[in-house]
């Protein structure tokens, strides 16, 4: 008896050593890089762009500015691609008679599954080889938005299944047998009830977008200016950490910068909250 | 049989696959009664019911024999939508749409073309009437259909069948997952009803058969598992004096 008590307390002690080492760590994290760069972080850090050189001069303006366009670009082309993918594969893909869509169906799945684990600088290479050389959109927010986009549709795709797939079949059925069409039923019954799933798959690939290095480090150039057109290449602010890190001797402006990303992600998560619940309500 | 018929069911068979669901069922649903189909689980009720509106065109696999007309015509070679747009359909638990309740009551005929706000509000205000709903809900019209009872969100998806103006109404045990009270009620709403419209209900509550329809329909399985109609008449006959002997055991409890 006394020694099941023992088992009981020192699995609970070891879970909750467990949870507080996890915690502690994730805080130190977070709490070094924002404490440390909070420190060099001033009005002029966001208004002015890098000047380069080896001391790693000047703001975060340009790739402020290159990273949100960059997400707003990958999003226009993922958004439609990945949802509609979705919405294929869990309300079409079934009813289809045709052997080989069916056939097409099974290698989607696989195919999704496959590519949501694939290594980031897998799609960027792929990018450099399509997009940058053989198309000829060189370094640039095209490429780097293209690349991006085969990053982060399996992500949309599954997270748009999953919404479809928790929408009760009878809100299907009811619609159906009031005589709506599929495509009316899935607009005005089954997307509406999913939409709260879906956007968070859209702010989870926002995140990737601004979190993600290698890929864009092969698409996107690095040039600090700030982008002008669809054709012109950029930085992105974790490619300028990267930068910044590793070929400057400005290592504390890295942490700053690290800093405005960290409260950026932080800031989107707080959205997919938010979101989620005013559109669940 | 004296009352005009509005659906008829001629050798029908169903099929899933190689599994014989419903065999070569032949009955009339008469004009403005109401008609129950009762019979022990799995006997192929709700298949049944769910031919007269073709909601199993929804299972792979799925194929007919025979025929089921609707005002002499043939629902298979009907279009889908005119077809569910004459047979409405409410099933067994509420099943509301995440919207409010003016909207849930306005979808049928917003699909069917209607866009006149005023009209539209009309239609809504007597579907929730005749549905014996209004009272209740009049004042919450914008609130979501979540926020109604049970019993109430049933009357909902009736109000919500009514909409668009149905011939016929299919019930798939309306009342199973309601209490007794808010059962009673739909079936007070089902007698009301039936002076306007035909109604077919399938019910596992052989009392609430006795009580509210006017022909019933007992279906068992046969050795394949297979629904066969074993009875079809006006349910008082049905309930005192019942021709076939397996009929005179399923009513009387012996099993089921």
């Amino acid at each position: 008896m006394i020694f099941r008590k023992f088992k009981q307390s020192f699995a609970f002690s070891a879970m909750w050593l467990a949870c507080g080492l996890t915690v502690a760590i994730l805080l130190a994290v977070i709490g070094y890089v924002i404490i440390r760069g909070f420190a060099h972080i001033n009005m002029d850090f966001f208004l002015t762009a890098p000047r380069g050189g080896l001391s790693g001069e000047g703001g975060i303006s340009s790739t402020i500015i290159a990273t949100l366009y960059l997400m707003g670009t990958t999003l226009f082309f993922a958004t439609p691609l990945g949802v509609g993918a979705g919405i294929f594969l869990v309300e079409y893909a079934d009813s289809v008679r045709s052997r080989f869509v069916q056939k097409l169906v099974v290698i989607a799945r696989f195919g999704v599954e496959t590519l949501a684990g694939v290594p980031s600088i897998v799609f960027g290479l792929f990018g450099y080889a399509l997009f940058v050389t053989t198309l000829h959109f060189g370094f640039s927010i095209l490429s780097a938005a293209l690349a991006g986009t085969c990053l982060v549709i399996p992500v949309i795709i599954r997270t748009t299944e999953e919404a479809l797939k928790a929408v009760p079949n009878s809100y299907r059925e009811a619609s159906l047998a009031m005589g709506a069409g599929k495509w009316e039923t899935i607009w005005k019954v089954v997307l509406p009830s999913a939409i709260t799933g879906i956007s968070t798959g859209i702010v989870l690939s926002a995140g990737r977008i601004v979190s993600e290095t290698a890929i864009f480090y092969v698409t996107l150039g690095g040039s600090y200016r700030t982008p002008t057109s669809l054709m012109s290449g950029g930085r992105t602010m974790a490619l300028h950490v990267y930068y910044l890190a590793m070929e400057t001797r400005a290592f504390d402006k890295a942490l700053a910068t690290g800093a405005v990303l960290v409260v950026l992600i932080i800031i989107l998560n707080l959205v997919i909250n938010t979101v989620s619940r005013w559109l669940s309500t | 049989m004296t009352d005009k018929t509005v659906m008829k069911t001629i050798n029908y068979s169903l099929f899933y696959g190689s599994f014989k669901a419903l065999c070569s069922i032949t009955m009339d649903i008469p004009v403005n009664r109401i008609t129950a189909i009762i019979g022990p689980s799995g006997c192929g009720k709700s298949s049944l019911l769910r031919s007269f509106n073709r909601m199993n065109d929804l299972i792979s696999g799925m194929r007919t024999e025979g025929s089921i007309l609707i005002d002499g015509k043939d629902v298979c070679s009907a279009d889908v939508v005119e077809l569910r747009k004459k047979v409405g359909m409410v099933f067994q638990r509420p099943n509301p749409f995440p919207k409010s309740i003016f909207d849930n009551v306005a979808y049928g005929p917003r699909i069917h073309g209607i866009r006149d706000k005023y009209k539209l509000a009309a239609i809504v205000e007597q579907s929730i009437r005749d549905a014996a709903l209004w009272d209740e809900v009049k004042d919450d019209l914008g609130k979501s259909a979540f926020t109604l009872s049970g019993g109430q969100q049933q009357r909902l998806c009736i109000a919500r069948a009514l909409a668009v103006e149905p011939e016929v109404i299919l019930m798939d045990e309306p009342a199973s997952a309601l209490d007794p009270v808010a059962t009673l009620k739909i079936e007070e709403l089902m007698e009301k009803l039936k002076s306007r419209y035909t109604i077919v209900v399938v019910t596992h509550n052989m009392k609430q058969a006795a009580r509210v329809s006017d022909y019933t329909a007992f279906l068992l399985t046969d050795l394949e598992r297979s629904g066969n109609l074993i009875e079809f008449g006006p349910t008082i006959d049905m309930f005192t004096n019942p021709t076939d002997t397996r009929t005179e055991d399923y009513i009387s409890g012996r099993f089921g």
